[in-house]
């Protein structure tokens, strides 16, 4: 008979195999939900609890210490919990009104410079779409390639070009057509050429996409039927490319509410956005819980249109099966 | 005639729109050969803002940092990406779903700063309880970015799964193929190239990334981004257009390339449907 | 004095044989609709069957089901007296062929035909040489090497047909395997999918919606509709003996009378009816109940168009008037409008050439309508 030394050791390797074993049948049996499961709790981690924590932190209270803001659950003498809820700063967010216009003008802003990106972006992506191959390669990819470049370079670019003594006012004053240089730098106009501009080729990719599948057969029925083609647009081409127009539109609107480089680089202290407002709320007055309460606010603002995009994206998908 | 007419109505709107995309950048490369100091100012040729460039370790050492976070998020987000994208489209109805898929297409178009802010909050709390993070940096900055990466992933496999790919699977399994061998076999092969497109992507959105990088930052951990808005912050600098430069160069290079190689495919695919049509 | 039946062509017919795809009251629910209701259904070694339905009516599904893509929500199927319901599809002895082609795009012609033999874990040898064999069976041999993309439709789809059967699969399922075919390919393959099918021994079950198809290809038919079985039966006991009127209309043109039960003896049956304002009278009896109403369903081939009238007028035939003629070369379709509201159909071949370029029966005469006792179905639903 083996010692109870040796019993145990082979226990020890049984039980190492049989660990192993059963990880392996597990793997071949879950292995959908290992698939799932890394993304999942990654997302959880660093995306959505993030969400919770800001939460938290807008309903507390700023304090002089480190992290500057109150806890929200104490324990105070014997065990009783005390939780402190604070709705604090969202009422001051919506009582100051450097908050209220900074938020209208950030919808503003990102608005008109939607619409803006939709009048320039929908002729060029219908342009691309009707011209031959060789040439539609061509087009697409100089459409891509600023995407690829450093969308920082690219607005400081214009700083170059908006300035006093920048390259539009020495063309304009160098052909006559001025005398003075034109105040184009930190302004609102500034702003929406920085936004148009870069955000025009996220406008045109879902146009183009939707525009390619077109069936171009009914823009000739529509013709034979009598339609003008002013007429044939408004009714058959514009409803039939709804669906990219509006997600092009999205893929402008939200992130450019939230806009940080162009206002603040472009803007300079005279124009409002939110994006702006939040960072120094952060930094340089060290208000986290602002802040956050800003952040929540600017989120509450977007979830209506970030649940549109989704639900979009989703029927796009369906669609394809 | 009507046709004419909105033919040149869409020929100029295209030519403005390239135009207009394309003169800033054309006038960065310009200034970055000038030899005056205040860049709208021409005052000669000269290359000498090149030098000054090469010759800025600061720049050298947010180069380096940039690319190590990029290729280190790419890879990551990459894998993490596929996985998600091959949940969403062959799992099905799971536990959980409508949840997952929101989180996953939620970073595409959420606002920057919220997400910075978020993320900055949420290793402080950690470095609180846990005791890590302990320095903001490299870590941080790069588990933010593989955060938003993966999303863009996720999207672009899951376009390439919708269509054919599901038959295609199922003709493995008919033949024979387990699913794990059907995974190998046929579904890797099909998305590999949208495996390395979202790569590419990942890699370019962490290099360009300012605003998330700035949240979760720490005291020298310079990325590039950062390092360039620092200096344009206070005004123009040729030295800062010789970078442009440089980078649209690179750009661009890899952009024609890319698209000359999808050109050369597309004629070849273009001959072999010739030749199939002219054998019947 | 009686010689043993040969059930050979007909095993259905067979008492004693054991049919090699039993589908036994299989249902499928998706959500809160039923896409197969509860069917049954009988097919034996050897036979080229085909399911029969327009979209929706849940053929694909129960191919699926028999494929293993889709499990039964009640019933079971049975594959050579083995119970499927838990069998995976990569471990049944079944094959498929799809509507796609389904050719995988990144491997060759040869790489695609050797796939489920490299599954298998059949030597590499033995994969070469039965690739090359059934390569040369599908007329592809200089083929082997292209990719799929490089291939004609007709091309990809023996490619698809060599990747399905070189396993020998007990059961080849085929999902329409025409539909993407133009006209002359479809010919074509037509009958060779049927010589494949007789040399192979293989069992097949056919998708379609085309009914040409399922009429030339199958052994039998089952026509399906909202998830149930119509019918079933060779394509003649379809055309022919339909036992309803959706299946009457389902294949072929029928026109159709409605009237009642007058007479019902042991070898006949009369059918009075108002519209046409004529009798039927079928020279074979049927268990129906005098005074019941039924349906006549009367094909147009069946019926003999004359300018003259032939015997006595108000049994199996009738007076009209031709309102349109369909001129297809070989044959004729007449459309005779009778009773002056009722439009009934004709087929006529073009037995001669007509005289003086006027021909035998035009429009606006008055015509005399006929037909045999033997052609009238008499329908209950």
């Amino acid at each position: 008979m083996s010692t109870p030394v040796e019993a145990l050791a082979t226990t020890e390797e049984d039980l190492k195999t049989r660990i192993l074993y059963r990880l392996m049948r597990l793997a071949q049996d879950r292995w959908r939900t290992l698939i799932l499961i890394i993304p999942f709790t990654w997302l959880l981690v660093f995306f959505l609890a993030p969400f919770f924590l800001v939460l938290k932190i807008s309903l507390a209270e700023t304090i002089i210490a480190s992290p500057p803001f109150t806890p929200m659950i104490e324990w105070v003498d014997e065990g009783i919990m005390h939780v402190r809820v604070v709705v604090d700063n969202y009422a001051y967010l919506w009582e100051d009104d450097l908050y209220v216009n900074t938020y209208l003008s950030s919808l503003k802003i990102s608005t008109v410079s939607t619409i803006l990106c939709l009048l320039l972006g929908y002729p060029m992506a219908y342009a691309i779409v009707r011209s031959n191959h060789t040439t539609k390669h061509i087009l697409l990819m100089l459409i891509i390639l600023p995407f690829w470049t450093s969308f920082l370079l690219r607005v400081y670019a214009w700083l170059g070009l908006l300035a006093d003594q920048g390259t539009i006012n020495d063309l304009l004053i160098a052909l006559g057509i001025i005398d003075e240089p034109i105040r184009m730098l930190y302004t609102h106009f500034a702003v929406y050429v920085g936004i148009v501009y870069t955000y025009v080729p996220f406008m045109i990719l879902p146009l183009y996409a939707n525009l390619e599948k077109l069936d171009w057969e009914l823009l000739e029925a529509a013709a034979d039927l009598g339609a003008k083609p002013m007429a044939t647009f408004f009714t058959v081409t514009l409803p039939l490319t709804l669906p990219g127009v509006i997600a092009g539109s999205l893929l402008v609107f939200i992130p450019a509410t939230g806009e940080y480089v162009i206002p603040d680089l472009l803007g300079g202290g005279n124009v409002l956005m939110i994006g702006r407002v939040l960072y120094n709320e952060f930094n340089a007055n060290v208000d986290w819980p602002v802040a956050s309460a800003v952040a929540i606010a600017l989120l509450l603002l977007l979830v209506l249109p970030m649940m549109l995009y989704q639900h979009i994206q989703g029927k796009e998908t369906e669609s394809h099966e | 005639m009507n046709n004419g007419k909105r033919s040149i109505f869409l020929l100029s709107m295209l030519s403005f729109g390239i135009a207009f995309l394309y003169v800033p950048m054309i006038m960065l490369v310009i200034y970055s050969f000038n030899k005056s100091k205040i860049v709208p100012i021409w005052g000669g040729f000269s290359t000498k803002w090149y030098g000054v460039l090469f010759e800025s370790p600061e720049i050298w050492e947010a180069v380096s940092l940039s690319l190590r976070i990029a290729t280190v998020n790419a890879c990551f987000a990459t894998i993490l990406g596929t996985l998600a994208g091959l949940a969403l489209v062959r799992f099905g109805q799971f536990k959980g779903r409508t949840l997952f898929s929101g989180m996953i297409s939620a970073p595409l178009v959420m606002p920057e700063v919220i997400t910075g802010l978020s993320l900055l909050l949420l290793f402080i709390t950690l470095k609180e309880f846990i005791g890590w993070p302990d320095q903001r940096g490299f870590t941080t900055i790069t588990i933010a970015h593989i955060t938003f990466s993966m999303a863009y992933v996720a999207v672009i496999i899951q376009s390439r799964l919708a269509g054919m790919a599901q038959d295609l699977e199922e003709a493995a399994q008919d033949l024979g193929a387990k699913p794990l061998r059907v995974l190998t076999d046929i579904t890797l092969p099909l998305i590999a190239p949208g495996m390395l497109a979202g790569w590419l992507l990942s890699f370019t959105l962490s290099l360009d990334d300012l605003i998330i990088a700035s949240f979760v930052s720490g005291p020298g951990a310079v990325t590039l981004p950062i390092l360039i808005y620092s200096r344009v912050k206070v005004g123009l600098r040729p030295d800062i257009n010789a970078l442009a430069t440089i980078i649209i160069l690179v750009v661009a290079i890899g952009v024609v390339t890319a698209g000359y190689i999808m050109l050369r495919q597309q004629k070849q695919r273009e001959r072999d449907l010739k030749m199939t049509a002219e054998e019947t | 004095m009686s010689k043993t039946p040969d059930y050979s062509e007909r095993p259905w017919l067979d008492p004693e044989a054991e049919p090699f795809i039993k589908v036994q009251s299989v249902s499928k629910h998706f959500g809160d609709f039923t896409a197969v209701d509860s069917v049954d259904l009988d097919i034996y070694k050897g036979e080229l069957f085909s399911l029969l339905g327009g979209s929706g009516c849940g053929k694909t599904t129960l191919l699926r089901m028999l494929a293993g893509f889709e499990k039964p929500s009640s019933g079971s199927i049975l594959i050579d007296g083995v119970n499927m319901n838990d069998v995976p599809p990569y471990e049944r002895p079944v094959n498929m062929m799809f509507q796609s082609y389904a050719l995988f795009p990144h491997m060759t012609v040869e790489k695609n035909v050797g796939y489920g033999l490299r599954r298998d874990g059949v030597a590499a040898s033995e994969i070469e040489q039965r690739v090359e064999e059934m390569l040369t069976l599908v007329e592809l041999g200089q083929f082997a090497k292209r990719k799929p993309h490089q291939l004609s439709g007709g091309q990809k789809q023996r490619v698809a047909l060599a990747r399905s059967l070189i396993k020998h699969p007990k059961v080849l399922l085929l999902d329409e395997p025409l539909g993407a075919l133009d006209k002359r390919l479809r010919e074509q393959t037509q009958y060779e999918l049927m010589n494949l099918q007789e040399r192979l021994g293989v069992t097949f079950v056919v998708v379609t919606h085309d009914q040409e198809e399922a009429m030339t290809l199958s052994t039998r038919i089952a026509i399906m509709d909202t998830g149930r079985f119509m019918q079933i039966g060779t394509p003649t006991e379809i055309y022919e003996f339909p036992t309803s009127r959706l299946v009457a209309n389902f294949i072929g043109n029928a026109n159709m009378f409605e009237g009642r039960i007058v007479e019902n003896g042991t070898d006949h049956v009369v059918v009075e009816s108002k519209d046409p304002s004529c009798n039927f009278y079928i020279d074979h009896g049927m268990s129906i109940a005098e005074g019941t109403k039924v349906w006549v369903a009367l094909r147009p081939e069946k019926i003999k168009i004359a300018k003259q009238a032939n015997g006595d007028t108000g049994t199996n035939s009738i007076k009209g008037m031709v309102s349109d003629i369909g001129y297809l070369g070989g044959t004729s379709t007449y459309r005779v409008l009778i009773d002056d509201d009722r439009i009934v159909e004709i087929t006529s071949p073009n037995l001669s050439r007509p005289k003086d370029g006027n021909p035998p029966i035009d429009w606006d005469q008055e015509v005399f309508l006929s037909w045999e006792p033997s052609s009238s179905v008499v329908l209950t639903k």
